[in-house]
């Protein structure tokens, strides 16, 4: 418990006051809180406020409708090339956002295999950025519900069928229920991640659309207005703030101890029409919305056969953007992703475990804290280690742990809501038995809960690392120049001119890409390959 | 060995104990009996730690139990319902304390394969928990449970869940077992039968407080009060007064055992001390109903006056349904409570 709130503390918090502080009072030290009136009373800014909320909504409501499938088809049906088509689905959520706007304006905009076929272009409506939101956020349903949904015993579902429910009332009345706090930690992330959504509205929204966390990046990096950048980030602060207090009072009036069974025997063939028809439409929806921006990209960074890739060795050719061969930020990205998901872990698991141990108002209250990183802008939290951690008492600026520290920040709250279901759901007696025969508390975690939970813990690891490999918004502040990671490499040849430029950075995308999914399917072999050992 | 002293447990203003204090002497085997709700299972959670006390003290051997976490009180607790872990296997289970205590591996498998021979699973360990059966579940639990040699083990409900004549057979095997071992055993259940064919001693419970404390033979034959009476399955009681040997109550005057307490009392006459006899020799009753309980037929008498009245005969002796017969009663088979 203390570890997790010392790093909090000194990574998040501090960092934040930091900035709200510097944007929020005058050169002289005096508070300005004027400022907060004048700023919500713009019209544009009330504008901005509204569209951030309703494209959350909506993103929200249609990565439900076209995700939930998915879990329960990944969940209860075995059909070949499962794992690897798991790990497919996951590869979005992991491109950097920028890449995800690109592929999608490939698609969908002007010149786009739409346009080109039938002369449809979606890249002016909200369409677009709607769309982009289910293809980044389809992996999070997948992966939390379907999770979950996995290791539920079918057998609870029999027994409501024989005291005489239908197919639908002993889903809605059984499995529903139970699978409750994780769809609602499902719908709260992607409801945070579209609600704070950046990249894909910087590139697909055009001067239209501006969600809060734009707004915060035009305020700060274009027009150097500080103070209107703290106080929007002070109004984002607030409302997910709000957001997650409703969560964690829904969550916790619906988080019961689960019976938990493991997920190789719930899984069987289709049978039937019906069923077949289910999975085939949940393929094929994968394959659309997944797949196809996927095979634009990759099919644009051979675009010039292998020159795109051949010039990602050789730092003449990027006219000056690096330091290094862009190829390097492969290495760079992997090492700090590796320590980052060690650090998230850590910090991540011992938080989880004080939260399942303990009730009280102090704990929860540190959960939805935990979720903050989330809530608050990723740009903000790189801006603020930046002018925080840059003076003593700690001067991190010059050192490479920095951008794990940041990327661990952002892959705390998956660790977190990743293990929490899952800790609450084992049996307390489980643990009491284990200290009755001699297991002190720590073994006790050791011994009972960390087999129980092992795939919440793989699954959460692969989350963190998913979540270092492609955090932009705050690594873009504090990535040293000639330590560059692939996101922030990306984005750098994305925002030079000319052809070369851009087929490099589909180049690398695609690389990054690949480093994803290979990472996914070597984490989904352990979680086979230990399997059978618990 | 074990003792509890004035140890009290509240949930918010509800005692779920209630002042409790109590004594296991060493290879001593107490059962707790009482209905569910009478706080037995809290009182087995004080001892083993996992319940912090609200006022009294734990001693084991002597030394006090506050301060000391679960893990170090070298005590033993079968859950009710087993708690094998379900990501190990049975002979993961049962070295489980062992591998606690830091016992080598080679002494481990062998304590691991005497215990499965004690407990009639010989050469179960390689087996999945969830592959077992209710009965080798219990069997498991157990020896998983007396593996590390606890100085006292705890059996919470140890056959509730077992059906009868598994339940019946076991209990006569763990009597021999704990005698064998010379373990010492506090056993909490709300089956009699259980308690009273395990136990050396018997403490029955009644809201978080001790009713009575006895060898199981004292407490069947003198229950202390009505409620235990009536937890026993004696329902023959009535209130009266008790004047030299004889008791006034509403079935009339019942003779009472040498040096029953006088005055105003509640009175049990057990079936076995109801006679039947002429309609004129005694209560004036009517057969209500017959229930056969294979050495006896249990009779239910309705009285001319006060409540039903329930008789014990033998099959030939008993009267038909809807005959009028007259009860007398046997003073030896008469308790006055307290």
């Amino acid at each position: 418990m203390v570890l997790p709130v010392a790093f909090f503390g000194v990574f998040f918090a501090y960092p934040v006051v930091a900035i709200v502080g510097r944007g929020l009072t005058a050169d002289d030290g005096a508070w300005r809180l004027g400022r907060l009136g004048d700023v919500l009373g713009r019209p544009d800014v009330l504008d901005v406020l509204w569209f951030t909320t309703w494209q959350a909504l909506a993103s929200t409501a249609l990565t439900l409708l076209i995700a939930l499938p998915g879990a329960y088809v990944f969940a209860r049906f075995d059909f070949p090339g499962k794992a690897l088509l798991r790990a497919v689905v996951t590869v979005p959520f992991v491109l950097p956002t920028v890449v995800v706007g690109t592929a999608f304006l490939a698609l969908l905009g002007r010149g786009g295999l739409l346009d080109e076929l039938w002369g449809v272009r979606l890249d002016t409506t909200v369409w677009a950025i709607l769309l982009a939101h289910v293809f980044f956020n389809y992996a999070v349903v997948v992966r939390t519900v379907g999770g979950l949904w996995s290791q539920l015993d079918p057998r609870q579902e029999e027994a409501a069928r024989v005291l005489g429910a239908s197919r639908f009332g002993a889903w809605r009345r059984v499995t529903l229920p139970a699978l409750g706090p994780a769809v609602a930690a499902a719908s709260l992330m992607v409801f945070l991640f579209t609600y704070t959504s950046f990249g894909i509205v910087q590139i697909l929204g055009g001067p239209a659309y501006r969600t809060l966390e734009a707004e915060v990046y035009r305020q700060t990096a274009q027009l150097l207005d500080l103070p209107t950048a703290a106080v929007l980030t002070l109004v984002q602060f607030a409302a997910v703030g709000a957001i997650l207090v409703l969560h964690a009072r829904t969550v916790r009036k619906r988080e019961t101890a689960l019976r938990l069974v493991d997920a190789g025997s719930t899984a069987r063939r289709p049978r039937g029409a019906g069923q077949w028809a289910l999975l085939g439409g949940v393929l094929l929806s994968a394959v659309l919305l997944l797949l196809l921006p996927l095979t634009v990209l990759v099919r644009r960074s051979f675009d010039g056969g292998l020159g795109y890739y051949r010039a990602l060795q050789d730092v003449s050719a990027s006219g000056g953007t690096f330091l290094v061969p862009p190829l390097e930020a492969v290495g760079n990205s992997l090492e700090y992703a590796a320590v980052a998901t060690g650090i998230a872990l850590l910090v991540g698991g011992l938080a989880a475990a004080a939260l399942a141990r303990r009730a009280g108002r102090f704990v929860r209250g540190f959960d939805a804290l935990l979720m903050l990183p989330l809530g608050v802008s990723a740009v903000t939290v790189g801006f603020g280690f930046l002018i925080a951690l840059d003076e003593p008492p700690l001067d991190l600026r010059s050192s490479w742990i920095l951008v794990p520290l940041a990327q661990a920040l952002v892959g705390v709250p998956f660790v977190v809501r990743t293990m929490l279901p899952v800790l609450r759901a084992v049996d307390v007696r489980l643990r009491e038995a284990a200290a009755v025969l001699g297991a002190s508390p720590w073994r006790v975690w050791r011994e009972v809960d960390l087999p129980l939970v092992g795939r919440a813990l793989a699954v959460a690891a692969g989350f963190a690392f998913a979540v270092s490999l492609g955090e932009f918004g705050a690594t873009v502040f504090i990535a040293r120049p000639d330590n560059p990671t692939l996101p922030v490499a990306v984005a750098r040849l994305l925002g030079r001119p000319g052809d070369l430029n851009y087929g490099q950075a589909m180049a690398l995308s695609t690389i990054l890409m690949v480093v994803c999914a290979v990472a996914l399917l070597l984490l989904e072999r352990i979680r086979a390959d230990r399997a059978g050992e618990w | 060995m074990l003792a509890l002293r004035d140890v009290t447990v509240r949930f918010g203003a509800r005692a779920a104990v209630d002042a409790v204090s109590l004594d296991v002497a060493d290879h001593e085997v107490v059962c707790v009996l009482g209905p569910s709700g009478s706080g037995k299972s809290t009182l087995l959670r004080v001892v083993a730690g996992l319940q912090p006390v609200t006022a009294g003290r734990v001693l084991l051997d002597g030394a006090d139990q506050s301060g000391v976490p679960v893990h170090r009180r070298g005590v033993g607790l079968m859950f009710q319902d087993h708690q094998l872990f379900p990501q190990r296997d049975v002979a993961g289970n049962v070295a489980f304390g062992l591998r606690m205590r830091g016992v080598a591996r080679v002494e481990r498998a062998a304590r691991v394969a005497e215990l499965l021979d004690l407990v009639g699973l010989p050469g179960a360990g390689r087996r999945a928990v969830a592959a077992l059966s209710g009965g080798e579940q219990q069997r498991v639990a157990l020896a998983r449970a007396l593996a590390p040699r606890p100085r006292l083990l705890m059996l919470d409900e140890p056959l509730g869940q077992l059906d009868r004549g598994l339940r019946e057979r076991l209990v006569v095997e763990l009597r021999q077992l704990f005698g064998r071992l010379g373990t010492t055993v506090l056993a909490v259940t709300h089956d009699q039968g259980e308690a009273f064919a395990l136990a050396d001693r018997v403490v029955v419970m009644r809201d978080g407080r001790v009713a009575q404390s006895g060898t199981p033979l004292e407490v069947w034959q003198r229950p202390a009060s009505e409620f235990v009476a009536r937890f026993l399955g004696f329902d023959n009681v009535v209130p009266g007064t008790v004047t030299g040997r004889a008791a006034d109550t509403v079935w009339g005057r019942i003779p009472v055992p040498a040096g029953s307490a006088q005055g105003a009392a509640r009175v049990l006459v057990r079936p076995a001390g109801v006679r039947l006899g002429d309609p004129a020799g005694g209560l004036w009753c009517t057969v209500e109903a017959r229930t056969f309980r294979g050495q006896s037929v249990a009779v239910r008498l309705r009285p001319e006056s006060g409540p039903a009245l329930e008789a014990a005969c033998a099959l030939r002796e008993a009267p038909e349904e809807g005959a009028v017969v007259g009860a007398t009663f046997a003073a030896d088979e008469v308790v006055v409570l307290g």
